[in-house]
């Protein structure tokens, strides 16, 4: 019996070959994985890929498009626009903080009437998203803004009620629903078949309540979150970094918030959301997805790297197709609360 | 198109205690991007800060396989001093060459002033006019001076000021430029470089002798490239230009002093 149990004869028996060594560390074995789809829709808009990058991060395209084919991204927000031009704050703009950074450049920008002559045709050119951003100092002005913007042919106007670095308008619109509902109801009596998407802002006790309040005033499309409010204090000549004394916070710092804000939203109400705050790489995209965000917004990150928002397009389509889904849409609002 | 580029440090040399004098190989980055001297690039410092530091550029050659830089930097806080930790043979990820340099001929002939670590885009600007250039330079002490042996070799004369007296004229370096322009106007322009009040003064002694003069700007940066609109610079006209995009060199008459 005990003979057959030895499969090879005994002579050919023979100490195994040493692995051979190697100081570098192997290829890992090359995946097929199965095509993602990455299109998404965000209120009837079509984009083909889920990432937009942040307005007020990214100008009007002309500084990184001389990186990279703006075709790339699915949508550009466009740098806030008011209804004049505007110089914004005196400097220093900005502060790096722990895993953030500081900004308080309020609304800088030519004006609603030169983005639409001298910036939105450039936009043009690239088969990309146009999302334009307004600020205004009445209802007055959010309508004559949106008249205009859809006269000219944005695909959707942003309507900012969150900047925390104005006097005017911005934030004030955006802690107080019944105001928030206003400026969205002119908004949307203004844009006409363009879809309206408002900003939220995070410095509110419950963001809920504005988000109900806005979708409640007819908006489309919810944006959140815009920056929080912050100050950073340099020590030896004991004034804030900032000339405004507070400004804005973004970066890594915030994305736990911004992703408690959107997955708090999106269970308050139906909107689509695009989600942002902090978003640095596809699993922070792929957690505000899952949270609720129908697509995400890159920003901040874009300062240390311009082409964070192409990186994060492939983590994110790589993540999905690692998790066997077809399509990225399929993650939003996928998380699985305790 | 400009690009991001992994870039080699060929060589690493402390100037003083502060200071630091990095080569790079840096690609065809010179070739494809360098306008003026005055330029900068942006450079990463490790992965736990978000904000790249702006650098001016020293000087900067074609070469093959690969155009040279160099950058001098102080270590000034947790960025700088990281950068400063680098050795020969590490790679740095850059930006560059971005910014407007000084507005210069090669065949002219310029006062350069520089402050502190204002000096080495001024080294550019003495190379770029070949031996015909004065420069006047200013450091808190003999310990903080920097390249002197450089500008030496590339410029037809050097006038040295500390604020403590350690070293050359005792004061700063706009008495020295009045000195200078008072015995001798026949220059293009000043180009100036360092703390903003050093060249307040200097513009107000160049405007004086009615010699042009071109200032670069230091402000606290972020995007580098001009989409984030936060390295704001006051002009005279009331508007607020940003030292990446439309600097870091204006004209000093453009400049609004006071704000």
């Amino acid at each position: 019996m005990r003979k057959w149990l030895i499969l090879r004869p005994l002579e050919q028996k023979e100490a195994p070959k040493p692995e051979p060594k190697s100081s570098v560390r192997p290829a890992a074995p090359e995946e097929h994985l199965p095509p993602v789809d990455l299109s998404v829709t965000l209120a009837g808009m079509t984009m083909k890929n889920p990432v937009v990058v942040a307005s007020g991060t990214f100008g009007f395209g002309r500084e990184y498009g001389q990186f990279y084919d703006l075709s790339q991204l699915g949508g550009i927000c466009a740098k806030g626009l008011t209804l004049h031009r505007r110089e914004g704050n005196p400097g220093p703009r900005i502060a790096e903080t722990p895993m953030g950074i500081l900004n308080s450049v309020g609304l800088q920008n030519p004006g609603v009437d030169a983005f639409v002559e001298h910036e939105l045709p450039f936009l043009r050119q690239y088969d990309v998203k146009v999302i334009a951003n307004i600020s205004g100092n009445s209802p007055e002005e959010y309508g004559i803004m949106c008249e205009k913007l859809a006269e000219a042919g944005v695909d959707m106007i942003e309507v900012n009620i969150s900047c925390p670095n104005v006097k005017a308008g911005g934030l004030a619109y955006g802690t107080k629903p019944e105001l928030a509902a206003e400026v969205t109801e002119v908004a949307k009596a203004h844009a006409g078949k363009v879809p309206v998407m408002v900003k939220l802002s995070p410095n509110v006790t419950d963001i809920t309540e504005i988000a109900k309040a806005v979708e409640g005033a007819g908006a489309d499309a919810l944006s959140l979150i815009n920056t929080l409010r912050g100050m950073r204090i340099d020590v030896n000549t004991r004034r804030p970094i900032l000339k405004m004394n507070t400004g804005g916070l973004s970066g890594p710092a915030v994305l736990p918030v911004a992703v408690r804000m959107v997955w708090e939203v999106a269970n308050a109400v139906k909107l689509p959301i695009l989600g942002m705050g902090g978003i640095a790489k596809g699993t922070d995209a792929a957690q505000m997805m899952l949270a609720g965000a129908s697509a995400v917004a890159v920003g901040t990150a874009l300062f240390a790297d311009p082409y964070a928002p192409l990186k994060v397009r492939d983590e994110l389509e790589q993540l999905a197709a690692q998790q066997g889904l077809s399509a990225v849409s399929q993650l939003t609002g996928g998380v699985r609360p305790w | 198109m400009k690009v991001e580029r992994k870039c080699k440090i060929v060589s690493k040399t402390w100037l003083n205690h502060d200071a630091v004098y990095l080569v790079l190989e840096v690609g065809d980055m010179v070739r494809t991007s360098f306008r003026a001297p005055g330029q900068f690039v942006h450079v990463k410092c490790g992965d736990g800060l978000l904000l790249r530091r702006p650098i001016s550029v020293c000087s900067c050659q074609e070469d093959e396989p690969e155009d040279l830089l160099a950058i001098v930097f102080e270590s000034r806080g947790e960025g700088t001093e990281w950068l400063a930790q680098r050795q020969e043979g590490e790679t740095l990820d850059v930006l560059g060459l971005l910014g407007n340099g000084f507005t210069v001929k090669p065949e002219g002939r310029y006062l350069l002033v520089g402050g502190g670590i204002g000096v080495p885009p001024l080294r550019g600007c003495a190379q770029y006019t070949a031996g015909k250039s004065t420069a006047i330079v200013g450091f808190r002490s003999k310990d903080k001076a920097i390249l002197l042996d450089l500008l030496e070799e590339e410029c037809d004369k050097v006038l040295v000021a500390t604020d403590d007296g350690s070293m050359g004229y005792h004061g700063f370096v706009d008495a020295l430029v009045r000195q200078e322009l008072s015995e001798d106007k026949n220059y293009d322009a000043v180009l100036a470089c360092g703390p903003k009040p050093m060249l307040k003064n200097v513009a107000k002694v160049a405007a004086e002798f009615g010699v042009p003069c071109q200032v670069s700007m230091e402000e606290r940066m972020g995007c580098g490239v001009g989409a984030c609109l936060v390295c704001v610079c006051d002009m005279k006209d009331g508007t607020r230009k940003h030292a990446c995009k439309d600097g870091p060199v204006f004209d000093a008459k453009e400049v609004d002093w006071d704000a």
